[in-house]
């Protein structure tokens, strides 16, 4: 394959990928071995990857070819390569987490979402690089070596799902998928200049899913376009009988609304609260922009006071810590994973610490210490318990806030990238990454980031975040592929066009 | 283990103090699949085949709460007359041991399914002692350690061990009553009667088996002594695991001695928990835990709660089965026994097996004569509970039929269930197999009658001289030459009338 | 009540079984003060009526019929263990409740 064969390949969308393949324009053997080859040829500098299953994807593409020999119908994303954060379990292939704790752990299940995306056919590629456990903003606090941005490969992607964003910005893949627990999803995205969607809470199960904080965590799409992240959505969406918080309802028509993006006529809410001190000058002005450009499609603009939201950023670090402290219990080095210091002579409890203090990273010690704390007798009240009101709190902002518009808009993240390195040290700077997209992980509703220019100081991507109401997922799509519509005509290109060529 | 204990005696010890007691039994429900996942709960198999993702704690599995285990909660709930949660949830206990493979054991804290109730117990004078219940929450057992590389399979002194997940995640629901006071001197009696009862309560519900010898039901005896009645409660130690009807009762005896041997030499007792000791009926400390435990419990994220519809609720309460006490009672008047001999056949764990019985065609004399006579001894014999028995209330039932119509005297019938007890067959194929049957033809008895009258002509002297008793020997002669076969009552008869006597 | 003492973190990472090192307690000692100084906020809200939201979703009665699926193999079961022996985990020794 020449390169200019593999460009014209993986620049495509996935939709536009899967028109190929099932009109026998392509192969998809041959689109997989083009991302293959870009992988190859990139992830060195970008480490979007922690594994590459070649053999697994070329097989699965090799089936999907046969089944469109065979003359099967095939699915709307049969064929289109995928790139898996490594918090989902695959059976045969290793699941790390990120983390140093689960090295080389071949599970023998495979999560639901995993399922879904066999049975649809789509490619999987391989694993990407994330935090560990999903803590962190940056994908510096994977236990295997931080991810460069594509845009600058001395920033971060992003995270906790860099590896999924910068795979999708170097054009690694087209499709990706993330976990969003406090931004994971919208996060990088907005940083990579991609799409990415963290859905209902309960609307993608989480059914193999390793869990960082239950009552938080979704999987959602990552893609380069509004369709191409609706169309992932509905393959992974649905209920599932073996996830007790999983919704059992009809998807919301998410690929309907991405085709049909409009945002005339409807209301949308600026949230006073997400605005101040800490907002880089670029990223004010980018998101001032779209709001403008919102009324000039039609939309009616209304300005949102949701005072519970200065308390969210405090509620998040109390709740997630609190139910990772739990979760991550079981990595006790007993039954699979990492063991360390036995020597016959240890006890099993010595062998958990000795285990537990070598496995895990910094990041995620201090959020088990963390967490232990507002847990333990005597605090939980003050801690564990008022977070849960703000909880409460918050969803009842949100609850008035949706009385008077469809959804709300606001920056995903208050600066762009920042360079690897800089804020390791400090957690609470390193926090701030997420004040915009926790509150809607706190109320379970639904949320998207789509890139709205760079940020004209330093040139790198600006993401505007769109919040809709819990089960109201199509909206994010339907004002999502409007807004995007409007920016490619102005631009005269999609924004990743302006990203260097790696 | 015997390790040392000072103890004062029982009695001085009632005569000083005033035993407070609370229990916790832990009844493992005999559903098909375990609490939150799907595997199966079949006992025997082999190690780590009844387990998936869920019941080991991999990364990413989710629990799914099994219907049948919530219903069996409110089932016992209500039959403990306790009342059902509006809305309640599960919630994470954070303690890290080997053998619970996620490292919290999922239960319930503060929000129980059930809750406010009480279970009436009859002690051995008939005397009916209330039991008032805290409690019933639904939780999961752990997995299954062996020890190896110590002495005797003991944990202390293993070099390492091994673990079989298969009893991880099975349904278990904790009951736990409120503090029992006021039984004085019969607070064992009374730990044990109540630990009886709930055990007669699950069975009678369907819902666990209660097999105390098979772990299906397992008691914590948690026991303080105070100087009076009116004083506040003193320190307490925590049993654990005692595992038969038998034990509860020591564990409570033990413990009151030993706390009041504490407590009146100027001691002071140690919250703690205890293993009790079957060989010696003794308790001893266990290990000492350096921090105090901190389950630091909150609402398990990966459950939604509970909230039992109030018209299931009814439903449930609507289809419980009649108790066992107010059975018992029925039972005891309709067979017309003691509050005794209904005592003894509760013992023998024979009171289903005879209703079966008569059920099944027998009457109630015959029924209990059969299940507390030849069938309890034989169980005893073997060591087993007479349900056990390799014969059929309706077998017990046939044979009662075959000795009601003359077929059979007792001596035979002995015979026929001796027989069916071996694998013989059906008691029929037993009479037929063995040849046992009453000699009823007349001709041939009056022969054998002629005979031992022949025979004994002295006895027979005696008998005509006015002492009947002595027929007795004559009527043995009989029994001889038909080898069993005939029917006692008839050959006295046959006797008395060739001789000419007539009964006084 | 904001503030946290190397002491409690060490008390801390025992019940959470992590073997800090010395040098690492006193760094987790100093941050770990400084983010609860953060998120201490939250007890403003302490005295307020309101309930507390476990779950963002108000699901309830979930549950599956009584009917057994198929389990992982033993071999499965076992794949990821560190050390087996008689298809059990073979683990440290337990320390000794007797
Ligand atoms: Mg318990
Ligand atoms: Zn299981």
């Amino acid at each position: 394959m020449t390169t200019e064969n593999i460009l014209s390949i993986i620049k495509l969308t996935a939709a536009e990928t899967a028109a190929k393949i099932a009109s026998g324009e392509l192969t998809a053997v041959e689109v997989t071995e083009a991302h293959l080859a870009r992988i190859e040829a990139t992830d060195e500098k970008v480490h979007a990857f922690l594994h590459v299953d070649r053999e697994g994807a070329l097989a699965q593409a090799r089936a999907v070819d046969a089944k469109r020999e065979a003359g099967e119908e095939l699915g709307p994303l049969a064929g289109v390569p995928l790139a898996l954060k490594d918090i989902f379990t695959t059976i045969g292939v290793p699941t790390t987490v990120g983390s140093k704790i689960l090295e080389g752990w071949i599970p023998p299940y495979d999560a639901t979402l995993t399922r879904k995306l066999k049975e649809a056919d789509v490619v999987i590629l391989g694993k990407t690089n994330m935090d560990e456990f999903a803590m962190g903003s940056s994908t510096e606090n994977s236990a295997y070596g931080p991810t460069g941005n594509p845009w600058d490969l001395t920033r971060i992607p992003g995270g906790s799902g860099g590896g999924s964003a910068a795979a999708l910005a170097a054009f690694q893949a087209p499709l990706a998928i993330g976990t969003d627990t406090g931004g994971s999803i919208r996060q990088p995205a907005a940083v990579t200049g991609t799409v990415g969607v963290k859905p209902t809470y309960g609307g993608v199960s989480r059914y193999g899913m390793v869990a960082f904080s239950s009552s938080l965590d979704q999987g959602g799409p990552c893609a380069r376009t509004v369709l191409d992240a609706a169309l992932l959505h509905e393959v992974i969406a649905g209920h599932d009988p073996l996830d007790s918080t999983s919704i059992d309802a009809p998807v919301p028509p998410v690929v309907e609304a991405a085709r049909n993006g409009s945002v005339a006529g409807m209301r949308v809410g600026v949230v006073k609260q997400f605005s101040g001190e800490g907002y880089q000058a670029g990223v004010v002005q980018r998101f001032n922009e779209s709001v403008a450009l919102l009324k000039e499609l039609g939309a009616e603009i209304v300005e949102l006071d949701c005072p519970s939201f200065d308390l969210a950023m405090a509620a998040y670090y109390l709740i997630a810590p609190s139910e990772c402290s739990s979760n991550l219990a079981r990595f006790d080095a007993m039954r699979y994973g990492l063991r360390v210091g036995d020597d016959g002579t240890k006890s099993a409890e010595d062998v958990t610490a000795l285990t537990r203090e070598a496995g895990f990273g910094d990041e995620v010690k201090r959020r088990i210490i963390l967490g232990t704390y507002a847990l333990s007798s005597g605090y939980y009240d003050a801690y564990y318990g008022s977070a849960q009101k703000v909880r409460t709190l918050i969803t009842k902002d949100f609850e008035k806030s949706f009385e008077q518009v469809d959804v709300i808009v606001s920056p995903t993240t208050p600066t762009t990238a920042f360079p690897i390195g800089e804020r390791t040290d400090d957690p609470l700077a390193m926090y701030l990454a997420d004040l915009c997209t926790i509150p809607t992980n706190l109320a379970g509703n639904s949320a998207m980031s789509l890139p709205c220019g760079l940020a004209p100081e330093d040139g790198l991507p600006v993401g505007l975040q769109i919040i809709a109401p819990a089960m109201k997922d199509d909206r994010l799509y339907k004002v999502g592929a409007a807004v995007e519509a409007a920016f490619i005509e102005r631009w005269g290109h999609p924004l990743l066009e302006e990203a260097p060529s790696l | 283990m015997t390790t040392f204990t000072e103890l004062l005696s029982y009695e001085d010890a009632l005569a000083s103090f005033d035993p407070v007691m609370g229990l916790e039994v832990h009844v493992e429900l005999g559903t098909r699949t375990k609490m939150f996942c799907g595997c199966s709960t079949e006992l025997g198999a082999e190690p780590n085949s009844q387990t998936c993702p869920v019941c080991l704690g991999l990364p990413g599995a989710l629990p799914v709460v099994n219907e049948i285990g919530i219903e069996s909660a409110i089932k016992i709930g209500l039959a403990l007359n306790c009342e059902i949660a509006e809305w309640c949830r599960f919630a994470r206990k954070n303690y890290f041991y080997p053998d619970m493979p996620k490292n919290f054991q999922t239960s319930q804290y503060d929000e129980p399914i059930a809750f406010n109730g009480f279970l009436d117990v009859q002690l051995e004078d008939g005397e009916i002692f209330r039991v008032e219940i805290e409690r019933a929450h639904m939780e999961e057992d752990t997995g299954k350690s062996l020890h190896v590389g110590g002495a005797t399979g003991r944990i202390h002194g293993a070099s390492h061990s091994l673990l079989d997940y298969n009893r991880a995640g099975i349904p278990l629901i904790e009951i736990v009553t409120k503090p029992i006071e006021g039984a004085g001197e019969r607070a064992p009696e009374v730990a044990k009667a109540y630990v009886a009862e709930l055990r007669e309560v699950i069975k009678a519900l369907g819902v666990s088996e209660a097999r105390m010898d098979k772990g299906q039901m397992r008691c914590d005896v948690n026991l303080s002594l105070r100087p009076t009645p009116e004083s506040e409660f003193g320190t307490r130690s925590e049993t654990k695991n005692v595992n038969s009807l038998r034990s509860v009762e020591r564990a409570a005896r033990f413990e009151i001695q030993r706390h009041a041997a504490v407590l009146s030499s100027g001691g002071s007792i140690v919250q703690e928990t205890r293993h009790f000791h079957e060989e010696d009926g003794s308790t001893t400390a266990g290990r000492i835990k350096d921090n105090a435990e901190d389950y630091r419990y909150f609402p398990e994220p990966d459950l939604v709660p509970v909230a039992p519809a109030r018209t299931w609720v009814e439903e449930l309460r609507a289809g419980l089965p009649e108790m066992p006490r107010v059975r018992r009672n029925r039972l005891r008047e309709e067979w017309g026994v003691s509050e005794h001999d209904m005592q003894s056949i509760l013992n023998a764990g024979a009171v289903d097996s005879i209703v079966a019985t008569i059920e099944a065609g027998a009457d109630s004399a015959a029924a209990r004569k059969w299940w507390m006579g030849e069938l309890a001894r034989n169980a005893n014999e073997q060591g087993v509970v007479v349900d056990e028995l390799p014969i059929t209330p309706a077998q017990v039932a046939r044979v009662a039929a075959l000795v009601a119509d003359g077929s059979l005297n007792d001596k035979l019938a002995r015979q026929v269930i001796e027989g069916v007890l071996a694998g013989e067959g059906t008691p029929d194929e037993v009479v037929d197999k063995r040849g046992l049957k009453v000699v009823s033809d007349e001709g041939a008895l009056g022969a054998a009658v002629d005979e031992a009258i022949a025979g004994n002509a002295a006895i027979a002297d005696k008998i005509r001289g006015g002492k009947v008793a002595a027929v007795g020997a004559l009527v043995g002669a009989v029994m001889k030459t038909t080898r069993g076969q005939a029917d006692a009552a008839r050959v006295k008869e046959l006797i008395l009338e060739r001789l000419g006597v007539t009964e006084g | 009540m904001p503030g946290i003492t190397r002491e409690e973190v060490v008390h801390l990472a025992r019940l959470a079984r992590l073997e800090l090192a010395s040098d690492e307690l006193d760094h987790f000692a100093g941050q770990l003060d400084d983010i609860i100084g953060a998120v201490a906020r939250v007890s403003e809200v302490a005295d307020q009526d309101v309930p507390p939201t476990s779950h963002p979703l108000p699901l309830t009665n979930v549950m599956r019929a009584d009917e057994v699926r198929p389990s992982l193999t033993p071999e499965q079961a076992l794949s990821g263990a560190p050390a087996q022996e008689q298809q059990r985990f073979k683990v440290p020794q337990i320390l000794g409740e007797d």
